[in-house]
């Protein structure tokens, strides 16, 4: 119990004091960096709810492929570190203005009538240990009660995927692909053709 | 109160100790078992000097490279360059808390171990981008493009090479998949996933042929070019326990794990942890074999077999198991 609240404050410790530092490091990638901590932890937070399998698909996309990307790009930038510290007070009251619209709906989250919700009961500290797999309940119910949602979602990421390759698809011309296959068909009636020079003459 | 967790955590350590070391000497004998299988393919000697037959030349190098001078660059960035060699070697070690070497010999028997194993297989490539990235030099850092690019192709293909394994299993759990081969091991229906899991399985560990990254005839030695001294060892260890962990990770989707091939009497006496390590050598054996026979794949080429190769293919196969299990009704409960 106290090893559970010691990992439980060292999760959540982390992952506030990293997204605090991806706002504030002064270098883009470090900024990066720091997410991907911040990432891992809120994945230990979900190990630490019972939910392994939210944790685990946590870090394969977003860790795993989402902020690579992110860090893919950001290194490739050009970046003028004193022109990117000018813009921060120009953002700051659209940031704060976010952050207080965020407090004040957990605020009355928090406020509401607990007796209506799920929260009736005193939220369980320990991980919920169930007979079935939460992969499983997951699974059974994604595929039934939310299917048409789930199949919902499914068509806007694939509306997104096709948007941006018409996007950044571009046919130039002039680029010398390989055709592995006609490569694989040739034979030697094909590759050479026999000639016959005439002395003095050539081709 | 205070000594039960004392005692928790001791055991838990001893648990550790008791997978990492012998990972780490495994490591140390792989290298030595690269080198001398490559120059038999080459019809040289190898190692044979340090030990009988050479086999303490690993211990002797890595003694070498470790008293030696470890060197930062001025313009890296001190902190990132120290950590990347670090990343690199604790998730190549990470991995093998849920590893199950023999019925009940695991460190961490999760509902998830195969998606743990593919989360911390695919932040690899955190150590070998940061690397590239803080060098802040050209070598390292094309070195770290490719890889982020090619570790990232390539997982694709790897997760619906699992998926397809899960459908036969109904599980995640490292264990059951084990446990769901007993009657025939999964290589034998799905050889084409294991060919493809294979194959990928080298570009995700950044071995030839696809060793792009560190492609020693065009970018010097890629993202580790900058390195030396104890920060280059923990990079070679982190690469050859990767190895290892990867070929784990075959033997137990598709090569039945610590079961025996047949269920027959002199066979079944032997422990399953002696059959999970003559399966994983074996894998290993492939992985050298590999180097010393293909050489390394063009940019394009590799980009070409990762994304319009394997992924349609191993995409048809999901789709193709499944509905082969529907039809005939043989899909784990």
């Amino acid at each position: 119990m106290v090893l559970y609240s010691l990992t439980f404050y060292l999760f959540s410790s982390v992952a506030v004091l990293s997204a605090l530092m991806v706002i504030s490091a002064k270098n883009p990638v470090h900024s990066v960096l720091f997410l991907i901590l911040s990432f891992v932890n809120a994945s230990g937070l979900f190990v630490l709810l019972g939910a392994e399998f939210l944790a685990m698909i946590l870090v394969v996309v977003y860790v795993g492929a989402v902020a690579v990307l992110f860090l893919f790009v950001v290194m490739m930038l050009d970046i003028n570190f004193v022109k990117l510290r000018e813009g921060f007070l120009q953002y700051l009251p659209f940031g704060a203005l976010l952050g207080i619209v965020l407090v004040i709906e957990l605020g009355i989250l928090f406020l509401t009538d607990r007796s209506s919700n799920i929260y009736n009961n005193q939220t369980p500290l320990q991980p919920i240990v169930n007979e079935v797999e939460n992969t499983k309940m997951i699974g059974q119910i994604l595929y039934t009660e939310y299917f048409y949602l789930f199949q919902i979602c499914g068509i806007i990421l694939l509306v997104a995927m096709i948007g941006s390759i018409t996007l950044t698809l571009r046919d130039k011309g002039g680029v010398k692909r390989q055709n592995i296959d006609s490569q694989n068909t040739v034979d030697a009636s094909t590759a050479i053709e026999k000639k016959k020079v005439k002395i003095g003459e050539g081709i | 109160m205070t000594y039960d967790i004392l005692i928790t955590g001791l055991i838990i350590i001893a648990q550790i100790l008791a997978v990492v070391v012998p990972v780490l000497i495994s490591v140390a004998f792989l290298v030595y078992a690269e080198r001398k299988v490559l120059a038999l393919i080459q019809l040289r000697r190898g190692p044979n000097i340090v030990g009988p037959f050479g086999i303490l030349q690993s211990f002797a190098d890595a003694l070498k490279l470790i008293t030696k001078e470890n060197i930062i660059p001025s313009g890296s960035n001190k902190i990132v360059f120290i950590l990347a060699p670090i990343i690199t070697m604790v998730l190549s070690l990470a991995g093998w808390a849920v590893i199950p070497f023999a019925p009940g010999w695991v460190v961490s028997d999760i509902n998830v171990g195969i998606m743990y194993l593919f989360a911390v297989s695919s932040l690899g490539v955190y150590g070998i981008i940061m690397a590239g990235w803080a060098s802040n030099s050209q070598y390292p850092f094309l070195g770290a493009l490719r890889s982020a690019a090619q570790m990232v192709s390539y997982e694709v293909s790897i997760g619906f090479v699992i998926i397809t394994v899960l459908l036969c299993v109904g599980s995640l759990n490292l264990s059951k998949i084990v446990l769901a081969q007993q009657t025939v091991w999964f290589a034998i229906p799905l050889l084409p996933m294991f060919i493809i899991f294979f194959i990928s399985a080298l570009a995700e560990t950044n071995r030839l042929p696809f060793d792009l990254p560190e492609d020693e005839s065009t970018l010097v030695a890629g993202f580790f070019t900058e390195y030396s001294s104890a920060s280059f060892v923990l990079f070679f260890l982190g690469e050859y326990a990767s190895m290892i962990l990867m070929s784990s990770m075959t033997v137990i989707l598709f090569l039945g794990g610590w079961l025996p091939p047949f269920d027959v009497y002199p066979l079944n006496v032997v422990p399953g942890v002696i059959w999970f390590t003559v399966k994983v050598i074996f894998i290993l054996f492939l992985f050298i074999w590999v180097r010393g026979t293909f050489p390394r794949y063009r940019y394009d080429q590799l980009m070409r077999l990762g994304w319009k190769v394997f992924l349609p293919f191993s995409l048809f196969w999901v789709v193709a198991t499944s509905g082969f299990l529907v039809y005939f009704e043989m899909l784990p409960n």
